[in-house]
């Protein structure tokens, strides 16, 4: 560092290296300094404004009152308005009235995506595809019924069918001529159908009773679908449906989604998205 | 260092060689203001006339075409209407093909003719134009408005200062308000601004462009171009030696000496010193220094020379269009000699017949259909197999189309869902859900090609087609 300052008049801070390198005192560039002292202004006015501090027990609040809990239910409440337009005229309705109104019944199918995913999928699979002993939404064969207020009164109720189980009352014999013929889709081709009563529940026709749940035994599209479908009625045969006395029965139950878990109007969404899904009738 | 070196080679002395070296770099940082002077000329008459091409941008939203705006760009409904073909989202690969059409044509100029864009074109030379042309009609030739920028505020003419700057700010607002007018009905949209009643959005686009005019325009000017504008600097790279540019022959014009009682020297050359080339520069750039980065190549010195050569009674065209090679004694070879041009042309040319393509085939329907894939097919009671699609049809017709669907594919098929004629909103795609139901024992396999058909139903030449799949169990 020099004694002496060579460079006189420039403004430098006296810091010489190397004979001429040296620091000068100029200030830093306008625009510079403009943005460093909005950048505080701007950090100042953001904590008075907005929740910021933290103290003890609970945080400045903030003088605008912002949350973001708030800011979301203001969106919510925003999103119910639009929806409020076609959401009114629903619990007015019936289920046949809404379908047979375009804009109103996509409307439902829109919404009631959400609702399927959210209480019916799991069992029922996306789309109603169905899972194994889940009956499939999406064909047209129907245990409790496939018009619009039948789905409803299948969602609000539940559904639980029994079958008895038949080991102690046919043979082993029995059942498998049963199950042959079921699984050609001729149950009345056996004797066996009318004098075991099968017809009982299965209807003469073996096409099932809607109002029991009973399963329609003639189309090949069965209630407990397995890779070795044979074998599958067989076992159904052999232990039944919802049969307390039979430990090795088959469990089959729909709950209950009436009353607290989901109101009407979802429920009869529920019932035209379900109606829609292919087999409606 | 000792004290007994001579004084040239002290490191002092070669850092002020580097100095004085550094006093030649003219390039204004924007420290002073450039005044320059106006002079009539060919080139200053051509300049005006490719401005008027901004004439466009301010008229183009009244034109009117069946009731309608010629041309909007409806963002909110996405679709753009030019006259009468509408395009829609789908279409968009035509902007890409407009867009490079436009960055290739700007490389094609560029590399013929140099930087015509930056000089004739661009809206801040333009501008800068029109900001300054007020200024001088305002405060004054070039000499009184230097003289008065020295004064203190108070001392300049303060109204005609207010009025140089309301002007400024005025031509500005309407830019801004110019270009939100493409995107809606102008003339709803004029009413609705003088009721004050825009959506803020439409606010703050006129207020940005209102400030970035006034401040490029009227404060930046050359600084834009010489450190804020990517184009300049790509275009710079564009140029070639064969690329003609307002160049000075300095074979002709060197040594340059000033007239002495109007008598030129013989040994001397063409160039009197006058410097009018440099006060008509709006960058501030002598182009007796060649080529360099501040010349925006708009030709105003080539007006300004010529009237000086005419004056001293010399020809023309000391400073003119001519190439780098030209200077050197080369002649221009013409342009389908050159790859770089042809090669540009090609991909321009490509480019338009994509977009004339295009534009020849908008088509008015267009079918999408999305195969339900859960579950992907299912069987009904009555044996057969049942597949759900989703039909997607797009109108691009300005009115409702009833619309017909049909399938082709495995025999005795049936689509339920479809009995009716579907409606299909104009500008909009209208989705339906419809289901195919084929008898399982007509299934030879486990996928069979379906081809679904739309038509107008009342002109059958409105049609459009999807190829798609139809899912069975497998086959045994």
């Amino acid at each position: 560092m020099s004694e002496k300052n060579p460079f006189p008049n420039e403004n430098n801070s006296g810091h010489i290296w190397d004979n001429d390198l040296r620091e000068l005192l100029n200030d830093p560039p306008t625009w510079w300094r403009i943005g460093f002292h909005a950048s505080w202004i701007l950090v100042i006015v953001y904590t008075i404004l907005y929740p910021s501090w933290p103290m003890l027990t609970t945080h400045y609040k903030g003088v605008m009152g912002w949350t973001a809990m708030g800011e979301y239910k203001e969106d919510l409440q925003s999103l119910e308005q639009i929806r409020a337009k076609y959401e009114d005229q629903l619990p007015g309705k019936s289920a046949a009235a809404i379908m047979a109104d375009d804009e109103l019944s996509n409307y439902v199918m829109k919404s009631a995506k959400v609702l399927f995913g959210d209480n019916c999928a799991a069992c029922h699979g996306g789309g109603g595809a169905g899972n194994p002993s889940y009956p499939i939404l999406a064909d047209d064969d129907w245990l409790y019924g496939g018009t619009a207020n039948e789905i409803i009164t299948s969602i609000t109720n539940g559904r639980k069918g029994v079958m008895t189980a038949h080991s102690k009352s046919l043979s082993t014999a029995e059942i498998d001529e049963l199950a042959n013929a079921v699984m050609k889709g001729e149950p009345t081709s056996s004797p066996l159908f009318m004098t075991k009563a099968c017809f009982a529940c299965h209807g003469p026709d073996g096409k099932g009773i809607s109002a029991m749940g009973s399963a329609n035994l003639t189309d090949g599209i069965y209630r407990f679908a397995e890779e070795d479908q044979l074998a599958s009625i067989k076992y159904t045969i052999t232990h039944g449906v919802n049969d307390a006395s039979d430990p090795a029965t088959r469990n089959a139950e729909m709950p209950t989604f009436g009353g607290s878990k989901l109101s009407e109007t979802d429920i009869k969404k529920l019932a035209i998205y379900v109606h829609k899904l292919g087999g409606g009738k | 260092m000792s004290e007994t070196t001579n004084n040239s080679d002290h490191p002092h002395h070669h850092i002020h060689e580097l100095y004085e070296e550094v006093d030649h770099w003219e390039v204004n940082t924007g420290e002073q203001t450039i005044h320059a002077k106006r002079m009539p000329g060919v080139f200053r008459n051509l300049k005006w006339i490719t401005a008027s091409t901004w004439l466009i941008f301010f008229l183009g939203p009244y034109l009117r075409w069946n009731d309608k705006q010629a041309i909007i760009f409806d963002i909110m409904d996405r679709q753009f209407h030019i006259f009468n073909i509408t395009i829609l989202p789908q279409d968009v690969w035509m902007l890409s093909l407009v867009l490079l059409f436009f960055a290739i044509l700007l490389a094609a100029v560029t590399s013929i003719a140099g930087r015509v864009f930056c000089g004739y074109f661009c809206f801040q030379t333009v501008w800068t134009d029109v900001f300054t042309w007020i200024e001088e009609k305002l405060e004054g030739k070039p000499a009184a408005r230097r003289k008065a920028d020295k004064l203190p505020l108070l001392q300049q003419n303060i109204f005609r200062k207010l009025l140089k700057h309301t002007i400024w700010i005025l031509i500005g607002a309407l830019t801004g308000i110019s270009f939100t007018l493409w995107f809606g009905d102008a003339y709803e949209m004029w009413s609705d601004y003088l009721h004050l009643n825009v959506s803020l959005f439409s606010w703050v686009v006129v207020a940005t462009f209102s400030v970035f005019s006034y401040l490029f325009a009227g404060f930046m000017r050359e600084q834009v171009c010489l450190w804020l504008c990517p184009y300049a600097r790509i275009q710079g790279v564009m140029v070639d030696v064969d690329s003609i540019m307002p160049t000075y022959d300095y074979h002709r014009g060197e040594p340059r000496s000033r007239l002495k009682k109007g008598v030129h020297d013989a040994d001397k050359g063409d160039c009197v010193e006058c410097n009018q080339c440099y006060a008509v520069c709006p960058t501030g750039v002598d182009i007796r220094n060649g080529q360099q980065e501040g010349c925006i190549t708009c030709g105003l010195c080539i007006d300004a020379c010529d009237s000086v050569m005419e004056k001293i009674q010399k020809p023309r065209g000391l400073i003119r269009y001519m190439s780098l090679d030209e200077l050197q004694g080369k002649e221009l070879p013409p342009i389908y000699k050159r790859p770089r041009p042809l090669i540009y042309i090609s991909i321009m040319l490509i480019a338009a017949i994509g977009i004339l393509y295009g534009l020849t085939h908008l088509g008015a329907l267009e079918l999408s259909v999305l195969h339900e894939r859960q579950p992907l097919f299912v069987l009904q009671s009555d044996g057969s197999i049942q597949n759900k699609y989703q039909i997607k049809i797009l109108n691009k017709t300005p009115k409702e189309m009833k619309i017909i669907l049909r399938a082709e594919g495995p025999k005795s098929l049936t689509i339920i869902g479809a009995d009716k004629t579907l409606k299909s909103i104009p500008g909009k795609i209208s989705s339906f859900s419809i289901f195919v139901r084929i008898p399982k024992k007509e299934l030879t396999e486990e996928r069979e090609k379906l081809i679904f058909k739309v038509y107008n139903a009342d002109n059958d030449k409105i049609n459009a087609d999807y190829e798609s799949m139809f899912f069975g169990p497998q086959i045994h």
